[in-house]
């Protein structure tokens, strides 16, 4: 197996992203940001990266267990806010998803948690609005390279500061930027439901796909170079499949082209168009 | 003759030259109370870089009529100025361009020549691809400008050093990528690595103006550099961060420099010419391969 060395500079990473934040914020006329907190790894390292970019009385965390949410979580949660000095708010999301969920007895457990993630994403937007902050993504490149996200749920974000970090290295940033120590050592998890573990869900662990996805994607691999490196084929095949297959997760979707200029194709401008 | 040169890294607001222009005006007047006789800003620094469908609308000509340049032209009484503009031609073609500016004069247009249209990049779409490398005289000596990707070709560096440049103006807007466990990016290490090898290769002095600031998802890293003859870094402005950086070069180290070092006396150019002919007229040769 090849040498694969996913390590990065905290320093410089820290200092870019923080920057990003500020900037992409202060120049649409913003100086707060909103984050959905779950206590997980992904949130806890937005949520540092913000209020380090902002100042923690410009941010506000939020915390949206359901009924089912693990107390962990919470707990970890608060760390991060007791940690940053964050703004923080509760909200329990049971009432707003259990009566969809209600409705229909044979829901499966996917269907529950998307509905989660976007009864998640309406809070996180609504308070978007009543703290005048714009909301602060977290998901990390592996899960976007992946599609392990639900899309118009925790994927919707106005900026992701840690969308090109494979989760190896949201992990060491997160360690760097002294997040507390219970997050950095539990399991990845959407805890949609209990019991649940991203690497479960998977199949395979984060070190194993950040290493192959660097190869692939980063590196420029052909599939086939990457088993020649001596990763398994069956989990190559499978990998490169899942990119392919949740590419649509990662773009807008395709407008049809009747006239001569058609967004998306032949009206084209940076978003920060004009700032 | 020893000058004082500054290197502008600046952030820019995204298709407002009216308010770009503002900032060169304040930069040019820090510039000249620091002393400097030539002040170089980036690539594209009154517009702004990721243009797309904005190029139309910010393009200028470099004439004293023109509401952007009449102010830049007069600021050029106190100090020589390199600004990086959209230029639009009399046929209406649209060029990444920089302008060399001095005593009210506008000695030089440069179109880039090089449009990177692969990766993150996509100029090739949105301008006219320039079509001429010439070095000019100002009042430092000879001088030649490239933007960016021009210098990412061997070719443009040698040509302007055969035209008889020997101070070398290099623009960039680079989007700072690859972070490793590097203090630098790799994008600086890159830059750093070529423009330190053309002063080395070519005995002649590298000011290079790189912008700072995001667009959308890019950052922009700065670190505007000058190098000496010998290949030695005389400055370097800080990463990510907008600062005028100044440096002082002595146009007599060309001498010293030519003196132990003579490539330039010997650079056997008939031969050049000779095998490039060959080159490219010889079907037998694979020379694209």
């Amino acid at each position: 197996m090849i040498d694969i060395d996913l390590n990065i500079n905290t320093e410089l990473a820290r200092g870019i992203l923080t920057g990003f934040i500020r900037s992409e914020l202060n120049r649409v006329g913003y100086t707060k940001a909103v984050i959905n907190l779950s206590g997980g790894l992904d949130s806890a390292l937005s949520c540092f990266l913000a209020a380090e970019a902002l100042g923690p009385q410009n941010v506000l965390a939020i915390r949206l267990p359901y009924r089912s949410s693990a107390q962990d979580s919470l707990d970890d949660a608060q760390k991060v806010i007791d940690a940053t000095g964050v703004q923080a708010m509760t909200f329990e999301i049971t009432g707003m998803v259990d009566p969809l969920i209600g409705a229909f007895p044979e829901m499966s457990n996917t269907r529950k948690g998307n509905i989660m993630a976007r009864a998640r994403m309406i809070v996180l937007y609504d308070q978007s609005e009543a703290f005048h902050g714009l909301a602060v993504g977290t998901g990390n490149k592996t899960e976007i390279l992946l599609g392990y996200t639900t899309l118009y749920g925790d994927s919707a974000c106005a900026i992701n500061p840690i969308g090109d970090l494979y989760k190896t290295q949201v992990r060491q940033l997160s360690r760097a930027l002294g997040v507390p120590a219970s997050i950095l050592d539990k399991a990845p998890s959407a805890d949609l439901w209990s019991g649940q573990t991203d690497e479960g869900e998977l199949g395979f662990t984060y070190a194993d796909v950040d290493r192959l996805l660097y190869l692939l994607v980063d590196q420029r691999y052909s599939p086939q170079e990457a088993v020649e490196t001596g990763f398994a084929e069956p989990f190559v095949t499978a990998v490169v499949k899942r990119i392919r297959r949740n590419h649509f997760k990662r773009v807008l979707p395709p407008i049809a082209k009747l006239s001569n200029r058609t967004i998306g194709y032949d009206f084209l401008y940076l978003r920060d168009w004009g700032t | 003759m020893k000058l004082t040169i500054a290197l502008s890294q600046i952030n820019t607001v995204l298709g407002n030259v009216e308010a770009n222009l503002e900032k060169h005006l304040a930069v040019i007047e820090q510039a000249n109370a620091g002393g400097a006789d030539l002040l170089v800003f980036p690539e594209l620094s009154l517009t702004g870089y990721v243009l797309q469908d904005l190029v139309p609308t910010v393009s200028h000509r470099p004439t004293r009529d023109d509401p952007i340049f009449r102010p830049l032209l007069e600021a050029s009484q106190k100090l020589d100025l390199l600004v990086g503009f959209v230029d639009e031609d009399v046929r209406n073609r649209f060029y990444i361009s920089a302008a060399y500016l001095s005593r009210g004069e506008v000695l030089h247009v440069h179109h880039k020549v090089y449009l990177p249209t692969y990766g993150l990049f996509d100029e090739g779409r949105f301008f006219a691809w320039g079509d001429s490398i010439r070095a000019f005289d100002t009042r430092f000596g000879r001088v030649g400008v490239l933007i960016c990707e021009d210098f990412w070709h061997a070719s443009p560096p040698y040509l302007l050093w055969l035209d008889g440049a020997d101070l070398f103006l290099l623009t960039s807007s680079s989007p700072g990528r690859g972070l490793t466990a590097e203090d630098t990016l790799d994008s600086a290490r890159w830059v750093d690595h070529i423009n330190r090898a053309y002063a080395s290769l070519f005995t002649s002095f590298v000011a290079h103006s790189n912008r700072v600031g995001y667009e959308d998802g890019l950052n922009f890293w700065g670190g505007s550099a000058l190098y000496d003859p010998d290949g030695n870094q005389l400055a370097c402005g800080p990463f990510h961060q907008e600062a005028l950086t100044f440096g002082e070069i002595d146009l007599n180290q060309l001498h010293r420099t030519r003196a132990r070092l003579p490539m330039l006396r010997d650079e056997r150019t008939a031969l050049v010419q000779r095998e490039m002919t060959r080159i490219f007229t010889c079907r037998e040769q694979s020379s694209g391969r």
